[in-house]
């Protein structure tokens, strides 16, 4: 009989897998973890204390810094919330320029996903191709809005930008180009033994389980269960677009792998498509009063970010800053069920399980 | 002895105008409150020099005096509130011609005049009593700061007064406008209107609102008339949704002339089941959010709270099986808990909304049902200081755990030991 001992082991805040600052308190036996205990809070930026004293143009720069690697999205929510409120139609040609910007940055979101999950299970290669496109994704978005990843691109009622002479050719040409490269990311990975065995049957979770737990995005599809607010919940122009909601239900990393890699290519049928329904001219913002003031009341409204669903609450008393604002941030709510997947895993899934969650920590700590 | 007093009574000058009048009454009243009190304090010195009750017929001196001018004063309050209630009347008279001749910027302008005029009305009337009753007190005690806040008291609850009458008399001759048409929407513009002249403010609003309600149809009558129906029917409608209406029957009328809401059957249907399942009373209201994609809205009564949300899991025909958002906001006057469910079985969304004592946040912890609870509490307990019951780790999950204060609350002030 082998005398066992149980020991905490604590990661982070600081460490490289988590893409930010993290921290997990482990308590291991030997190798099999017994209990997790994830404590965040770190980044925590008070963005929705901060709001309160901002108009609402003014907290659309704030937005960009929480899911900073797909801060379109971001941008959006908030417009959202306070174009549905006070009932604004957006300008055709708006709408498309955002609908592009949403969706190449869905596309760069995974991108990084894809290197740097395979980076933190060992495989550096895939790392290098695949920044290599995102910064060809990022070179799109700093033309049009100025900056490669805090946009502030988005205002209530449009855009702040119209897009540059030649950059919706561009991003017609980007699209052939990405497939090609993503068939390669396949050859690459996809089909790798090694691979495969890192990620099959591992952090398994069931339909009910994601329901319970309320997972969105690839965490929910991974499990069979194909819901897109892009699809069932349309806003903006998606239910123009013809895609399809790619959902696997194996219910474990490797189907939230194949999730992600199938939405890439999602992600480039309706940018085809928006390039080719783009309005030739047209406004890009809407006759929006100077300040904005929401009627008196409170909307919740949620759209579909590349890490699930992101929800914008806004409560209004009718004057130029919000009551009270509040973020549903996707990746606070998939962490959630983190301790429960990690109980008696090997410490070297850890990185596996954590990873194929996908969460962005600016976005966690809100 | 300080005994010689300037002041002659009002009575005897030469005729004033109102305005003058009411100052130099004012101003009397003062005088003559100081007085006293220098008097007062005096014959206290007096008594504590001499130790003898030497001051007694100076008091009543002081006492007759005093009453004497709150007599003159209260004449000239009554002269002065007649003056007013002739410009009321005029001024009334004055909307009832504009109400006759339709004109509504008129009829707006002649209520705003009559309501100054009640004003001012309230005021004199206040300054009167205000004025008796310092005297009494003045003479009982001769404390000048008594004397004052007496007077503000009764100044402040005139004019309160006053200003509620002026508006529900507006309110009520617009009913009666309305009346004769037989249109409830009239009543509801009637309403508007009031509430227009009470608030210059509130015009500008209805009007932006009025541009928001596009799809309400323009009746046949003038232009202006069916921009005030639309303002009215925005204005019910927003303030069902806010649930700030004064008067749930205005409120209500106007929103079911609205075209009904895709989602209106999803409301039955969720208000039947949980009145069937918890009792008529259960629920404390429930609506269509207008502003939020029209997501059917309950609001839950804390002691039925968890009930219901239990009801909207396990029930057969609700089955929220995924809680989509938990969150807590500080509205001053109550602290709410705001959670929005999509049933993936039925393909329907609901808000529940709960609220909760601020002296005392306590709330039924919602993560027994849905584990997705777990984390969005926490949140809620760190920043906003709502204490979930059955909770199974209610601590800090944003802020150090060492932490004073719960930074989302408005009234929030940041613990500094430095400072």
């Amino acid at each position: 009989m082998i005398r066992t001992e149980e020991m905490l082991l604590n990661v982070g805040p600081q460490h490289p897998s988590t893409h930010g600052v993290f921290r997990i308190v482990l308590k291991i036996d030997g190798e099999t973890i017994i209990e997790a205990n994830p404590v965040i809070g770190y980044l925590h930026r008070g963005t929705e204390k901060l709001a309160e004293n901002l108009q609402y143009t003014q907290i659309i720069p704030y937005t960009d810094r929480m899911d900073y690697l797909a801060a379109m999205t971001n941008n959006y929510v908030i417009c959202h919330a306070v174009e549905t409120m006070m009932n604004i139609e957006i300008p055709e040609r708006a709408d498309y320029l955002r609908v592009l910007v949403m969706e190449l940055g869905r596309v760069a979101s995974h991108l990084v996903w894809f290197g740097t999950y395979l980076l933190d299970i060992g495989a550096m290669s895939p790392f290098l191709y695949a920044f290599r496109e995102r910064e060809a994704i990022i070179g799109f978005l700093n033309e049009i809005s100025g900056a490669r990843l805090t946009f502030n691109y988005m205002r209530i009622g449009g855009v702040k930008w119209d897009a540059p002479e030649g950059w919706i050719e561009k991003v017609r040409d980007f699209v052939p180009y990405m497939r090609e490269q993503l068939a390669g990311y396949h050859d690459l990975v996809t089909g790798n033994e090694i691979f495969l065995n890192r990620v099959k049957g591992v952090g398994y979770y069931s339909k009910e389980e994601a329901l319970d737990y309320s997972l969105s995005g690839a965490n929910l599809r991974c499990t069979g269960i194909a819901w897109d607010l892009r699809k069932d919940e349309p806003y903006s122009l998606y239910d123009r677009f013809t895609f399809n909601v790619p959902a696997f239900d194996s219910g474990d990393a490797w189907a939230r792998y194949q999730c992600r890699m199938a939405e890439i290519e999602e992600s480039l049928k309706i940018i085809e498509q928006a390039v080719e329904q783009f309005p030739e001219s047209g406004e890009v913002l809407a006759k929006v009063p100077k300040i904005i003031k929401p009627p008196k009341g409170e909307a919740f409204v949620r759209i579909e970010s590349p890490r699930g669903e992101i929800g914008c609450y806004i409560a209004s008393e009718g004057k130029k800053e919000p009551y009270r604002l509040k973020f549903r941030r996707p990746s606070f709510y998939n962490l959630q069920i983190l301790p429960k997947l990690l109980v008696g895993e090997n410490i070297s899934n850890l990185i596996t399980i954590l990873g194929g969650i996908d969460i962005v920590l600016g976005e966690v700590d809100g | 002895m300080p005994n010689e007093h300037d002041g002659t009574p009002p009575e005897s000058n030469e005729p004033l105008s109102k305005e003058e009048l009411k100052k130099r009454a004012a101003a009397e009243a003062k005088a003559k409150a100081l007085e006293l009190a220098r008097q007062r304090a005096l014959e206290k010195k007096e008594e504590s020099e001499a130790a003898a009750g030497s001051s007694e017929p100076e008091d009543a001196l002081a006492k007759e005096k005093a009453l004497a001018a709150a007599k003159a004063k209260a004449v000239a309050a009554a002269k002065a509130k007649a003056a007013a209630a002739a410009k009321a009347k005029a001024a009334r008279e004055g909307a009832t011609a504009a109400a006759g001749s339709g004109d509504e910027k008129a009829l707006a302008a002649a209520k705003a005049k009559a309501a100054a005029a009640a004003k001012a009305k309230a005021a004199a009337a206040a300054k009167a009593k205000a004025a008796r009753e310092g005297a009494t007190e003045a003479a009982g005690s001769g404390d000048e700061k008594a004397l004052a806040a007496a007077k503000a008291k009764a100044a402040a609850a005139a004019k309160a007064k006053a200003a509620a009458a002026a508006k529900a008399k507006a309110a009520r001759e617009g009913a009666t406008d309305a009346a004769g048409s037989g249109d409830e929407k009239a009543l509801a513009a009637a309403e508007a209107k009031a509430a227009a002249a009470a608030k210059a403010k509130a015009a500008a609003a209805a009007k932006a609102k009025a541009a928001r309600a596009g799809e309400s149809d323009p009746s046949d009558a003038s232009d202006e008339k069916a921009k005030a129906i639309a303002a009215a029917k925005a204005k019910a409608a927003a303030a069902a949704r806010a649930k700030a209406a004064a008067s749930a029957k205005i409120a209500e009328k106007p929103a079911e002339e609205q075209k009904p809401s895709p989602l209106q059957p999803l409301l039955d249907k969720y208000k039947a089941i949980i009145q069937k399942e918890l009792g008529e009373d259960a629920l404390e209201d429930s609506y269509i959010n207008l502003l939020s994609k029209d997501v059917p809205t309950l609001v839950a009564k804390p002691d039925t709270y968890y009930q219901i949300a239990q009801l909207l899991k396990h029930h057969e025909e609700l089955r929220f099986d995924y809680l989509s958002e938990l969150h807590a906001t500080d509205f001053e006057t109550h602290l709410e808990v705001y959670t929005h469910f999509y049933s993936y079985s039925h393909r329907c969304p609901a808000a529940l909304k709960v609220k909760i004592n601020r002296e005392d946040p306590v709330i039924d912890s919602l993560a027994p049902l849905w584990s997705g609870a777990d984390w969005p509490e926490r949140e809620a307990y760190d920043l906003i200081g709502i204490t979930f019951k059955g909770h199974p780790n209610l601590t800090r999950i944003m802020m150090p755990d060492d932490w004073v204060g719960h930074p989302l609350r408005k009234d929030y002030e940041p613990y500094d030991v430095e400072v």
